[in-house]
């Protein structure tokens, strides 16, 4: 709250005011997701999830890099729980380590796509004119090419370490979120309390950080949520292909491009790294769903 | 219209000019310059006058400028893998892919139609929350393990349909064995793209039964058929086409993965092969003619979007 030099010793009651309301709006909206049974076993999966990935060789049963030439194939046994793979590794171990790479690629890269798509859209929302023109044009046409022929340029001319892979997701997928924090921004900036503020001589710096930006925090949630969702599916493609991650470190992508070459000996070895991709990236884009429902009911799809 | 045609089609010329730009630029900021010139049997000489004969030594805008007259004129080259001239390879490639994934979108708005009208129609229905329900599962499923999935289920265990290629090796041509080969990778992209259009035609079809008009085409004693048919589906559509237009992107990604799943000989698989080897004509060249595929579609639903609803054109 920017108040002009008369109200100063007030300004101290409305910031709080502020806050607690702003505390009550993350109240309400964690009750309404609360309630909601698939949004809960979603986050559940996702924080146990998060464990697994972070403990990762701690909780693997056995070294997942370690070769058994005299056990490739295994059956599920009580020494190797999910079997082993063409080279005798432990299948359970590689998929605990293998977590690592699509959990940590999907958030990094969200974090990058969040940042440019935030400062994209709120430059162009904010400053208006041809700012808004040329960013939204450049939107566009980033937007209309196939992205993954974009991410293919990048990783063949730069190679596909680990660090360009989370770049080059993140660089090719702001867009969305540059809409959305737009097309808030648009809405906010003609608010009562936005030209109250800019009325008191708030600095236009100030106006956006202060008073426009904190409202689109819930629609960059749930954009973020399922921006996670869309780079473990970018992540674990380029892995598949050959692109991503690189053998021998485990990745769900690049095991499954692993037991496609063996199907006909082992049609079980793709189940595991695949049905775990799926639980995860749909666990993400349940979350998102209701992150929107919670955060924001009238903006439900279709209306009431 | 004539005006509105013009405007569009110059915005489509200018995101082509970004794309070029966008991926010469990347392909010359790798360091140490094209793979050829990283060859180590090459002298330090041979080196210079190759990047020399190459016009490597020039200005980059003056590169550009160079290639991007080649390119006009279609000469984009040759392979640094098979030496082949590239439009040679693209022109093997890229009907295949334009019959995979123009085949899977006309099936997919085929069954993505009537579903999102059903949907619409009886909101919060059995049938309703299943589309709903399947919608996530369209939108998170990894479109390669699909495929992967499907190979085991109908190639290796029931051995109904082959798990990839285009044909059957040493046989010739035929229709059944063309379609058997589809069946597969066209399923998968299907599935991808059914998701999204179901619910674009959903919810534009019930924003289109609120309107005025609707109320008043049953105020006058319409049957409800023909109040869905004829008044509230014709607008409902015209959203649903530019949703293809921006889906087409994404709906030519997943073709490309669907391609490497299944040894599919299309541009996807081309680019994916070029990249692994850094063959930068060809992935210059898959990349510039998909975009091009790309934004020439999505010209063309802009343009049927113009003509059905007028105010967009004036808008």
């Amino acid at each position: 709250m920017e108040l002009a030099a008369p109200l100063q010793g007030r300004n101290q009651d409305v910031d709080l005011a502020a806050r607690r309301s702003a505390r009550s709006f993350w109240r309400i909206a964690w009750r309404r997701f609360r309630r909601n049974a698939i949004a809960v076993a979603s986050l559940v999966v996702l924080l146990a999830l998060f464990a697994v990935a972070a403990l990762g060789p701690a909780i693997a049963p056995h070294d997942p890099n370690a070769v058994n030439i005299l056990l490739p194939h295994g059956e599920p046994s009580g020494e190797h729980l999910l079997g082993t793979d063409e080279s005798g590794r432990d299948v359970l171990s590689r998929l605990i380590v293998g977590s690592r790479a699509s959990i940590t690629v999907g958030l990094v890269a969200m974090v990058i796509a969040v940042s440019i798509g935030a400062l994209v859209g709120s430059l162009a929302g904010f400053l208006g004119r041809w700012v808004d023109a040329v960013l939204m044009r450049f939107t566009d046409g980033m937007m209309a090419i196939p992205y993954f022929f974009l991410v293919l340029i990048v990783v063949a001319v730069f190679g596909s370490s680990f660090r360009n892979i989370v770049t080059v997701i993140g660089v090719t997928s702001w867009m969305v979120v540059a809409r959305i924090v737009r097309g808030d921004v648009l809405r906010y900036r003609s608010f009562e309390f936005v030209v109250a503020a800019q009325a008191l001589g708030a600095s236009g710096r100030r106006v956006l950080f202060r008073h426009i930006l904190p409202h689109t925090v819930p629609s960059i949630l749930v954009a973020a949520t399922l921006g996670v969702a869309n780079a473990i599916l970018l992540e674990s493609a380029l892995s598949y292909l050959g692109l991503g991650i690189q053998p021998p470190q485990a990745s769900w992508g690049n095991m499954l491009s692993n037991a496609q070459a063996y199907l006909w000996d082992n049609p079980k070895l793709p189940m595991y790294p695949g049905l775990l991709i799926l639980v995860t990236v749909l666990a993400f884009n349940f979350l998102g769903d209701a992150l929107r429902d919670a955060l924001d009911p009238q903006a439900r799809e279709g209306g009431p | 219209m004539i005006a509105y045609a013009l405007r569009r089609l110059l915005q489509a010329v200018v995101l082509l000019f970004i794309v070029s730009v966008v991926t010469f630029a990347l392909i010359h900021a790798a360091p140490g310059g094209p793979a050829v010139l990283a060859n180590p049997d090459l002298g330090r000489e041979q080196i210079a006058r190759m990047s020399e004969r190459m016009g490597l030594d020039d200005p980059l805008p003056v590169q550009y400028l160079r290639w991007l007259g080649n390119v006009v004129r279609g000469d984009f080259g040759v392979s640094y893998s098979t030496v082949e001239p590239v439009p040679d390879l693209i022109w093997s490639r890229l009907p295949n892919t334009l019959l995979l994934t123009g085949l899977a979108l006309v099936i997919a708005i085929a069954l993505a139609v009537p579903l999102g009208v059903l949907c619409a129609i009886r909101r919060n229905s059995m049938l309703d929350r299943l589309v709903a329900g399947f919608t996530f599962f369209g939108v998170s499923i990894p479109v390669f393990w699909l495929g992967i999935v499907l190979i085991v289920l109908f190639s290796v265990q029931l051995r109904l349909l082959p798990g990839g290629g285009i044909s059957t090796l040493g046989e010739d041509f035929s229709l059944v064995d063309r379609l058997k080969h589809l069946v597969l990778p066209v399923s998968v992209l299907v599935v991808g793209n059914l998701a999204e259009l179901t619910r674009y035609t959903r919810s534009g079809m019930i924003s289109v039964l609120g309107e005025d008009y609707v109320r008043t085409a049953r105020a006058k004693g319409i049957e409800e058929r023909g109040v869905i048919v004829g008044h509230a589906l014709r607008n409902a559509l015209v959203p649903v086409v530019t949703v293809i237009g921006v889906l087409l992107p994404r709906a030519v990604s997943g073709a490309a993965i669907t391609e490497a799943v299944f040894s599919w000989p299309g541009m996807g698989r081309l680019a994916v092969e070029a990249a692994t080897t850094r063959d930068y004509p060809v992935v210059l060249a898959t990349t510039l003619t998909v975009a091009v595929v790309v934004i020439f579609s999505s010209l063309v639903t802009d343009l049927v979007y113009g003509y059905l609803d007028p105010r967009i054109r004036l808008g």
